[in-house]
């Protein structure tokens, strides 16, 4: 038990580590309670107004004659304002009047209350994860007819793309380590050195010439060519971990099995594989994650094919294309997130450790 | 005897065979799976899971095949073999993808914009001289630099703060999460944040807190170069804190009680434990997390590219590289890009070998 501080000292640590995490977890609320906005609220007021707080609300409305001249002052209740005071809103006795509509010369009446927006949809994800069109509501009243998303369709490239890529390195991965940790082979050293070397090469000093490679194996735009480029910069990094887990196990265990005549294949399915089920996981968590969020890889052997785009790749674009929707940009950017936050919260446990075991790859 | 020679000799031949047939057969099935795939135009589900299963059960497949082949060797020669069985896949691969690629790029990086002739170091001196490539050098030592600085020295100071905070293990978690989400989606959670709209009610926060007390909104991530960098290194950090966080805690928390105990008895102060016991005997830990980090930040690419696509002055090194080689279709420069990056990684490298090295290496 560490030894606790003074009391004053306490709150105070507790107090700025309070804002600190606020300051963390802001952001991600925001673009939370944003999705669930509908396109005209988004773009007219702050996310933070479904807080509730004192505003002008509206509790009457006062018809004047239709045919009033706005450029004259005008007379309301028997005060007289002008028409840019009541465009700006002006305030009388506690009560704020404003145009509600001045083309039909109608004037809001408003008092301070306590409000809260509340005014929540599933539009925004409707839109987004379909591809058919749909009609939203604009701020200016007025409809406008939206293309959908597709996210749907891109969530599922993304798993087609993300657990082969993360199983196919795993594999091959661990296959070389067990050989690095137990058998013994002319240049095992060598390869390994190579290997750890390998671990922060920056991935964008090996894509130009495997871009030339796949174009003319006609492996650019397909899942197959993408697991290998994701298997290949995974590797170094799941070699390294899954050589410090498997080295660590005792040997009597590799001498009793070699006693009772299993072979290297069957130690390393039967015996090996399971005892590192707390690293496999660690490690999986890792690339999983890190194949799921990747922008560039995906951009660059991807980019040719918009049907197997992943989910990264459509929200750059969407970033591109409609950088003002808000409504359509939170509701992608959360469904994106869904998995890793899943991921996790989850698997959170393993996920540190794995962070603790290996660095992060190159 | 004799016919034991023939059947020896029967025996060669059948393994010859069966040593060329089975890993020709492996490819030749994979390859014509690849081609069904690719062609086949299936619905994106089924196709997500035909390209799951694929890709775990041929993996599997291969290796098992492989050594079934590798168990028909007499018995000296299986242990000679097998190791290759085991590591050739990932030798391969790396090989391919990784090592060969980086040989060919460096290799590109002396020939010009086509590939077609050899212009000496003329690319290398550019990237000093042309404007563009200049900006995008001089901005990704701003980002390695300052959010560097900023991630390693706030994830040490929350590290220490949630050691000794009554919900250290909320606090971790919501400082933690934001390094599962993709660069992507943090790009659109932060573009909402900085979002500027002129003349109207501000909905992004920054701009909201600003116009509150009292400031002028502003465009912050194109409107006030260089310092618009700045405000995208903050996602970095927003993302990075909580990978250094973690490493920190579990160091600090590795620290003996009874050295800081003594350390009190002795009327040291908490400034004091901090700069001359807590920062020597994590001194290991701070370098590797300071070396990942710097490593990440090196070759960041998404943040920029989502969030300005590198306009505005805000161009790093990788956002340029993906523009020289795709929009302006100048292999030279894209590669000997790459290659500064290379370069630049390479103290890491030489760290990481010594490390392996001093932790006693085989």
């Amino acid at each position: 038990m560490r030894k606790k501080g003074p009391r004053r000292s306490k709150w105070l640590i507790n107090t700025v580590l309070a804002v600190i995490c606020i300051i963390w977890f802001v952001p991600t609320l925001g673009l939370l309670v944003s999705s669930f906005r509908p396109a005209a609220d988004i773009l007219q007021t702050g996310w933070w107004k479904i807080i509730p707080h004192r505003d002008w609300a509206a509790v009457d409305t006062i018809t004047l004659d239709r045919e009033t001249d706005l450029r004259q002052p005008i007379t309301v209740n028997g005060v007289t304002f002008s028409d840019a005071q009541l465009r700006e809103g002006v305030v009388q006795d506690g009560n704020r009047l404003v145009w509600e509509n001045r083309r039909a010369r109608t004037i809001s009446v408003q008092e301070k209350q306590w409000v809260m927006m509340t005014n929540f949809t599933l539009q925004n994800y409707q839109t987004v994860l379909g591809g058919k069109s749909y009609q939203i509501t604009m701020p200016d009243g007025g409809t406008k007819t939206e293309q959908g998303s597709g996210m749907s369709q891109s969530f599922w490239n993304t798993l087609a793309v993300t657990v082969p890529a993360t199983v196919i390195p795993i594999f091959i991965a661990s296959f070389a380590a067990y050989a690095f940790a137990w058998l013994r082979f002319p240049g095992r050293k060598l390869f390994f050195i190579i290997i750890i070397a390998l671990l922060v090469v920056p991935l964008q000093v090996a894509l130009i010439p495997i871009l030339r490679d796949y174009t003319s194996l006609g492996l650019n735009g397909t899942y197959f060519g993408i697991w290998l480029a994701h298997s290949a910069f995974g590797l170094p990094l799941i070699t390294y971990f899954m050589y410090n887990s498997i080295s660590q196990l005792p040997k009597d265990l590799f001498e009793s099995a070699f006693m009772d005549g299993a072979t290297n294949f069957t130690i390393f399915s039967r015996l090996i594989l399971p005892l590192s089920v707390p690293a496999l996981a660690s490690i999986s968590i890792f690339q999983f994650l890190w194949v799921w969020n990747d922008y560039l890889v995906s951009l660059i052997f991807l980019g040719s094919q918009p049907n197997v785009q992943v989910m990264s790749m459509k929200i750059a674009n969407l970033v591109g294309s409609r950088g003002n929707d808000w409504h359509l940009l939170t509701a992608a950017a959360f469904i994106s997130m869904l998995m890793p936050l899943a991921v996790f919260f989850a698997l959170q446990r393993y996920f540190v450790r794995g962070l603790l075991g290996g660095s992060v790859k190159g | 005897m004799e016919v034991q020679v023939k059947k020896g000799k029967g025996n060669t031949l059948r393994l010859l065979l069966l040593s060329v047939l089975v890993p020709a057969l492996n490819i030749a099935i994979h390859w014509l799976i690849f081609l069904f795939f690719r062609d086949s135009g299936l619905p994106p589900v089924l196709n997500a899971l035909i390209a799951v299963v694929w890709g775990a059960l041929g993996i599997y497949s291969i290796y098992y095949t492989l050594n079934w082949v590798v168990e028909q060797y007499p018995d000296q020669w299986k242990r000679r073999i097998l190791p290759f069985v085991f590591i050739g896949p990932a030798v391969l691969l790396l090989g391919w993808l990784l090592v060969l690629p980086t040989l060919r790029t460096l290799y590109l990086s002396f020939l010009d914009a086509g590939s077609q002739n050899f212009v000496g170091l003329s690319n290398y001196a550019a990237v000093f001289t042309d404007r563009l490539l200049a900006t995008a050098l001089r901005n990704n030592l701003l980002w390695v630099f300052v959010g560097t600085v900023l991630c390693v020295s706030i994830g040490l100071l929350i590290a220490i703060l949630a050691d000794r905070s009554s919900f250290e293990k909320v606090a971790k978690a919501i400082i933690f999460m934001p390094m599962a989400i993709s660069f992507v989606a943090a790009g659109v959670i932060w573009k909402f944040i900085y979002y500027y709209q002129p003349e109207q009610q501000q909905i992004g926060l920054l701009n909201a807190i600003v116009v509150a007390m009292g400031g002028e909104p502003q465009a912050w991530i194109s409107m006030i170069q260089p310092w618009n960098n700045l405000f995208l290194i903050a996602i970095l950090v927003w993302m990075q804190t909580g990978f250094a966080m973690v490493i920190f805690s579990a160091a600090i928390k590795s620290i003996p009680e009874d050295m800081l105990e003594a350390a009190r008895m002795d009327g040291a102060g908490e400034v004091r434990i901090f700069f001359s016991i807590m920062i020597p005997y994590i001194s290991g830990t701070l370098l590797s997390v300071t070396t990942t980090i710097i490593v990440f930040t090196l070759k960041i690419f998404d943040v920029v590219m989502i969030m300005t696509g590198g306009q505005y002055d805000t161009e790093v090194v990788a956002t340029q590289f993906y523009r020289q080689l795709f929009m302006y279709q100048n292999a030279g420069y894209g590669s000997t890009l790459a290659i500064v990056l290379l370069i630049a990684v390479i103290p890491v490298i030489m760290i990481n070998l010594r490390q392996f090295r001093r932790e006693g290496g085989f």
